[in-house]
């Protein structure tokens, strides 16, 4: 994107107005995502920088927003910090049991959404695949009907077959919303897919299951991880579902930022907002690499 | 060699075409049993829910449940007959079976969606019916003067059989006058409309802002090298991967009066210190916030889009004598179209059905139809309606989801 030697000073400008233009969008795409970082270490409750902060006072800086996260909802905490008060924690504090709840629904949604979106997506990847069109669309419409409308389907169905307020009734609600992502990037990871590979080892005596395990496998696996982190992230990051079929003994970490959102909103919720911020840079950082994976294995160069 | 008018066969005798056959039959239910779990899943806990939410939405059996006489009483008597003693005896059988089965509320609030305040008739006269003697009009009237109002024997009418239309034409703004015809509700009750209409020009708004701050950043990704574009890639990317609820936090927190944004203008001397800007609790806190997580569904589609039109179009459209605004406009943007209409379909269909931005940011005038449908759900807890509105918003969605199928096709959603 350089610019040539014949540029006129008109085009100059413009370029320069352009990049400048670029750098702030970037700017807006970023800037609120780090923003809550610092913060987060604010040592008074206020949502901005203070005076300390901006002159870089370490008095300014704390860490009372994450030891609040700590302590909070704990029988006792102000006893000394030896095992009976982490054992305190691990029972009894809010975040630590909503965390819990969030990674075990989180998992098991993700377990279903990945196997059965895998499967699906192997046979929506065949071109003999009969109404192959329609069952995509059938599909993917978790994706785009909007959650409130989902939740509102759910309440009616689970308040008549039992399944509110239960684990199982939220990790089913979960994995169908998970579901289009593992399908999207697994096909599109079965694009490249070389079918004469499979054809070779059925020739060379691998029976269809051997084939699967140790020939296709291996290759769509950066995919289907992929995917898996992505109907993870779904699950992880649902509220709308949880308000709605779920009581207390499954509130989730989102559910109860937006507990915290909606009554007091006090700069804890931006030390785990700074948490999640990081958890989302690794699983970025995965993804990214797991593409180039996916991409040299398949022997796909980079576009 | 074969005689060639002779079949051909396979080794072990079959005609080919039948063996074609059969493995193409073999191999297409093969792929179809591969889908069928998903499929079946996806039916049992997405589509049968939603069905019902459908269903919930024209039937509503509260009312003709409780009240079984009456029932019997609006089949016997067309519309327009007169209030008689034998109504009002139903009427008092009814109340004093509710009483029995404690339905006289839920009955109560079934009327109360049409004629507000006569869920308290329910439940006062229902407490009193066991002392009801013939004639019935005038012990029921001398509890509650409010029985002979001919609206609330036309609600009863039209809520006495199960399946309805009303909530339709409630979510519609529109109501049935005294002679039982559809009519819009007086200008001030108007709400649903103005809603649907607030919501689709916040999505069309967003849509389009989007499109022009995508344009630049996408164009940029894809004349970059590819090592750099991977690198400001990410820069796209992490927003994509965070928490929606992050997102909205920071969103609150920069647009505070007290926060960073309006902290920045005081300093910098823009605004005074007692002009702090409201930005947020209002539409703009909408805007801003959706238009920023929103914005990934843009750039990727029209980027890869970007990727693949070859810059010598543009060098031979600048060699040929355009000049560089007519190069883009007459070359490369008509080549971006694709990557425009699939970014701006699905953030239009994304933001219609938005949900917790507008709740958290959104605040009187921020709120779209799906926080409406919420406050039905969970506050006024008239289900039927919420069902309603929600029907219309799927069937509005669904319409779009076709036309992006048919224009862009599912196959071809990217996700980063």
């Amino acid at each position: 994107m350089a610019l040539p030697a014949y540029a006129s000073p008109l085009e100059r400008i413009w370029h320069y107005t352009y990049l400048t233009l670029c750098v702030l969008i970037f700017l807006f795409l970023i800037a609120p995502i780090l923003i809550v970082i610092p913060l987060s270490f604010n040592a008074e409750p206020y949502f901005t920088f203070t005076e300390k902060m901006l002159t870089f006072d370490p008095e300014g800086y704390s860490l009372r927003w994450y030891d609040s996260l700590l302590t909070f909802g704990m029988l006792n905490p102000e006893a000394p910090r030896d095992g009976a008060w982490w054992l305190d924690f691990w029972q009894n504090a809010q975040w630590m049991q909503v965390t819990k709840h969030s990674i075990i629904i989180g998992f098991f949604s993700t377990l279903v959404a990945t196997v059965l979106g895998t499967l699906a997506a192997l046979g929506l990847s065949r071109p003999e695949m009969p109404f192959r069109r329609a069952v995509m669309a059938v599909l993917i419409s978790p994706m785009i009907v909007p959650i409130i409308i989902t939740a509102t389907g759910l309440f009616f169905f689970y308040s008549k077959t039992g399944l509110a307020n239960s684990y199982p009734g939220i990790i089913l609600a979960h994995a169908t919303l998970g579901i289009p992502f593992v399908i999207i990037t697994v096909t599109a990871t079965l694009v490249g897919f070389d079918s004469s590979l499979s054809r070779a080892a059925a020739s060379l005596g691998a029976n269809p299951r051997t084939t699967f395990f140790k020939v296709v496998m291996p290759l769509i696996l950066p995919g289907v991880i992929s995917g898996a982190l992505f109907a993870f992230v779904t699950s992880f990051d649902e509220v709308v579902v949880v308000l709605f079929v779920a009581d207390h003994s499954q509130q989730t970490i989102p559910r109860q930022m937006w507990n915290g959102i909606r009554e007091q909103i006090s700069p804890a919720i931006l030390a785990v907002a700074t948490i999640l911020v990081i958890i989302s840079i690794a699983l970025l950082t995965t993804v990214e690499l797991l593409r180039r994976r996916s991409e040299r294995l398949r022997g796909v160069s980079p576009r | 060699m074969t005689d060639a008018t002779a079949q051909l066969t396979t080794a072990d005798g079959k005609p080919l075409k039948a063996a074609l056959a059969a493995s193409l039959a073999r191999s297409r239910r093969r792929a179809f049993l591969l889908v069928a779990p998903l499929f079946l899943f996806v039916l049992i806990t997405f589509v049968v829910p939603i069905g019902q939410m459908l269903m919930q939405s024209v039937y509503n059996d509260t009312f003709s449940t409780a009240a079984p006489a009456l029932g019997k009483w609006f089949d016997e008597h067309p519309p327009g007959s007169e209030i008689d003693e034998s109504a009002y005896a139903a009427l008092a059988s009814d109340l004093k079976l509710m009483k029995e089965q404690k339905t006289s509320g839920s009955a109560g609030t079934r009327i109360n969606y049409d004629i507000s305040g006569s869920r308290s008739m329910f439940t006062g006269t229902a407490r009193k019916a066991d002392k009801f003697e013939p004639p019935y009009k005038e012990a029921i009237l001398s509890v509650e003067k409010k029985w002979d109002n001919p609206n609330i024997w036309r609600a009863m009418r039209s809520a006495s059989s199960p399946l309805t239309i009303d909530f339709y034409l409630a979510a519609l703004d529109m109501t049935r006058d005294d002679a039982g015809n559809i009519v819009s509700v007086p200008e001030g009750q108007a709400v649903y409309k103005m809603l649907f209409g607030r919501t689709m020009m916040l999505s069309l708004a967003i849509t389009v802002i989007c499109m022009f701050v995508a344009f630049p950043i996408a164009h940029l990704l894809a004349t970059l090298p590819l090592a750099k574009s991977n690198l400001l890639m990410i820069l796209v990317l992490l927003p994509f991967w965070t928490s929606l609820l992050v997102r909205t936090t920071s969103w609150m927190v920069l647009l505070q009066s007290q926060g960073v944004l309006n902290d920045l203008l005081v300093w910098l001397g823009i605004i005074g210190d007692d002009g702090r800007i409201q930005m947020m609790y209002n539409r703009t806190g909408t805007l801003v916030a959706m238009t920023h997580i929103l914005l990934p569904f843009m750039v990727l589609p029209l980027y890869s889009v970007m990727r693949t039109i070859p810059p010598a179009y543009v060098r031979a459209a600048r060699s040929l004598g355009a000049n560089s605004f007519v190069a883009f406009y007459r070359v490369y943007l008509p080549q971006t179209l694709p990557g425009i209409g699939a970014g701006a379909l699905l953030v239009f269909i994304l933001a219609v059905g938005y949900y917790i931005t507008p709740a958290l940011v959104g605040g009187a005038d921020g709120q779209l139809i799906s926080n409406l449908i919420a406050f039905h759900m969970q506050k006024s807890l008239n289900w039927s309606l919420a069902a309603a509105l929600a029907a219309l918003l799927l069937a509005g969605i669904l319409a779009l989801y076709w036309l992006y199928d048919r224009i862009v096709g599912i196959d071809n959603m990217k996700l980063g």
